[in-house]
């Protein structure tokens, strides 16, 4: 099981440039997050401020009981060994080959035989794709078979807690999307608290059970997929939607004229929000709530068209064409019923309306 | 970005706290022998070659003057003893400190350097190793050895120069020349000279890593670090040949004095 990491009132200053300050948000255990914002806002720089790379001007980030901005160097490795990080770039040793690079953790940190390393680091390459590319160097590869080596490294001392930087950049959508498969699947198998920076809007708008968003040097918001997606906060809207109007430019921040330009111009509809990535096999993650309960419980009403192919039923029963209201839950939550047209599909989204696994 | 008067205070002070943590991490088990020697190998592959070719020529032009000087002022007899003394004390010194900067400094840092850009070293961090026990640490021994062992290269080299120039190119006596070895030069200035040359692949190859590991701004940040830790390191090398000769003449009594 993961752990929680508890943000509080964190600052990040390069002299006399702020990156962002006062950012409080809590990871929970075992679930997947998604920070996203515009380029150069420090979502880089955040990621390495959680893993103690970067020292925080101010705030506190307590992982396991411990503060990491105030642990000592050497207990600030240990913790660390709780970490599973995937750099932008993979960041892979050049000097070594793919199936080194991949045993160096286990090298390290444990006195397991060559033979025990092989079947681990065998194994890891296996669930990434990459058998058969032992003995390649870093730089013999493809960007994408990079990153997937350098996912397998993170994962060999099965980590607590992975942090993705921008595990999408520079693949093509079909990788892309086994990328984020593969995500899904891992955080089913290992049940790891992830944290995923990305640009890729479906992936934001389908992987995570939380979305967190940075801008103008400050968090604009951080909560539940359900809570962002509906939203109609215009940065939030902005950025998920990937629309031009808003108050996002090209420039970072758009000047009082184009705002005042904008001023009249409808923004339309928020989309329909898209059901959560299911794991391959179809089972629910033991993190995964069903879809539709933060609305219902919070009495938000999601836009028109929402979760295709689902009959969710909301509170006040308004919205959904097909809304078939159950009652005798008693806790609040949504029944789900899958339409003939889901039941027909090759992986039928079907999950315990508790939101508790079966895995 | 504005730069603070304070910088070079604080880039002075983040590479003593550097040096410290590795002096300390020089007494730290468990060593990493293997990266050492592949490391001691690689520098030496590096300086060796260019170091034979640098000391060829200046331990001629070294033997070319005193063979000169000497005749000059009437004392063949000692040139020797002079030659000896300048190439062991100075010359192989200050070639060494050019070659172990300059070759062996130099891709210490180009290497830590593009680790550094490519992440390499956070992702070291974040695997829970130390880069300082596990790349920086052996570097700075390999250097320190091979600067001694260049240091030795250069001396033996110079000192065979010496004497084929004066024996054979400038006619002296094999006898006069070899008898003069002992008249002014003495073991001390052996030691002395690899004293140097051990703390000049230590300031180098500190040197060298502080700029590597402080590299940024992708591949053109590697040629800046590489850059500006060949200038810094020749300053600081020269300045110490300075200061360690002056200390040795005050210690160590001169023969003949
Ligand atoms: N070590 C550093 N020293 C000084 N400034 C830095 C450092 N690292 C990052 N910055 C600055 O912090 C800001 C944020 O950088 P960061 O790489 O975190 O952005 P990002 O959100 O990850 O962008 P992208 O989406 O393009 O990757 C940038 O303005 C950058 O110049
Ligand atoms: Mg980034």
């Amino acid at each position: 099981m993961g752990v929680e990491i508890k943000v509080e009132h964190l600052t990040k200053r390069f002299g006399r440039q702020t990156i962002w300050e006062d950012v409080s948000l809590t990871l929970p255990a075992g679930e997947i997050s998604v920070l996203l914002g515009p380029s150069g806002t420090g979502k880089s720089v955040f990621l390495k401020t959680l893993i103690g790379l970067l020292k925080p001007e101010n705030g506190s980030i307590i992982i396991d009981g411990k503060d990491i901005t105030k642990v000592r160097e050497k207990d600030l490795y240990e913790v660390r060994k709780l970490f599973g990080v995937l750099f932008q770039d993979g960041a892979l040793f050049g000097s070594q080959n793919i199936y080194d690079n991949i045993a160096f953790p286990l090298r390290e940190h444990t006195r397991k035989t060559e033979k025990e390393i092989k079947d681990i680091v065998l194994d890891k390459m296996e669930i990434t794709g990459l058998s058969g590319s032992e003995r390649k160097l870093p730089g013999e590869i493809s960007g994408g078979m990079r990153k997937r080596a350098g996912l397998a490294r993170a994962l060999v001392l099965d980590p607590e807690i992975l942090l993705f930087d921008e595990p999408d950049s520079g693949l093509d959508p079909v990788r892309t999307a086994y990328l984020n498969q593969l995500i899904v699947d891992l955080n089913a198998q290992i049940q790891a608290t992830f944290l995923i920076v990305t640009h890729d809007i479906n992936t934001a708008r389908t992987v995570p059970d939380n979305i967190g968003l940075l801008y103008r040097r400050h968090l604009a918001m951080f909560g539940p997929r359900e809570m962002l997606l509906s939203s109609n906060e215009p940065v939030v809207r902005q950025f998920l939607n990937a629309q031009r109007e808003g108050p996002i430019g090209m420039a970072e921040e758009k000047d009082a004229g184009e705002l005042e330009a904008e001023k009249g111009t409808e923004l339309g509809a928020l989309p329909p929000i898209p059901i959560q990535l299911p794991t391959s096999s179809g089972k629910a993650r033991l993190t995964q709530r069903p879809p539709g309960s933060w609305l219902n419980e919070h009495g938000v009403e999601p836009p028109p068209g929402s979760f295709p192919g689902l009959d969710l039923a909301f509170g006040n029963g308004a919205s959904s064409a097909h809304a078939s209201v159950s009652a005798g839950n008693g806790t609040g939550g949504v029944r789900v019923v899958p339409a003939k047209k889901a039941a027909a599909r090759k992986a039928p989204v079907k999950r315990p309306a508790t939101g508790r696994g079966d895995g | 970005m504005a730069v603070s008067p304070l910088a070079p205070v604080r880039g002075a002070g983040d590479f003593f706290a550097l040096s410290l943590d590795v002096l300390r991490g020089l007494f730290k088990r468990p060593f990493q022998f293997a990266e050492f020697v592949q490391q001691a190998w690689f520098i030496a592959s590096v300086t060796i070659f260019p170091t034979a070719l640098v000391s060829i020529p200046f331990g001629a032009v070294l033997a070319l003057q005193i063979g000169n000087l000497t005749k000059q002022i009437g004392a063949q007899s000692f040139t020797g003893a002079v030659a000896v003394l300048g190439v062991v004390r100075e010359a192989s010194p200050i070639v060494t400190a050019l070659l172990i900067a300059g070759a062996g400094g130099s891709a210490i840092c180009a290497d830590l350097g593009s680790r550094k850009i490519r992440e390499e070293i956070d992702a070291m961090e974040v695997l829970g190793v130390s880069p300082l026990a596990r790349l920086v640490v052996p570097r700075v021994l390999a250097c320190m050895l091979v600067a001694v062992f260049l240091n030795g290269m250069v001396a033996v080299v110079g000192v065979m120069g010496g004497y084929f120039f004066n024996v054979i190119l400038q006619g002296g006596t094999p006898g006069a020349y070899l008898a003069s070895f002992t008249a002014l030069a003495q073991l001390p200035d052996l030691y002395v000279g690899e004293i140097k040359a051990a703390i000049f692949g230590l300031i180098a190859a500190l040197v060298a890593a502080y700029k590597g590991l402080n590299a940024k701004g992708g591949p053109k940040g590697v040629g800046d670090a590489v850059n500006q830790s060949v200038v810094i390191s020749f300053m600081l090398l020269f300045l110490t040949n300075f200061i360690i000769t002056a200390i040795y003449f005050q210690v160590v009594p001169q023969k003949g004095g």
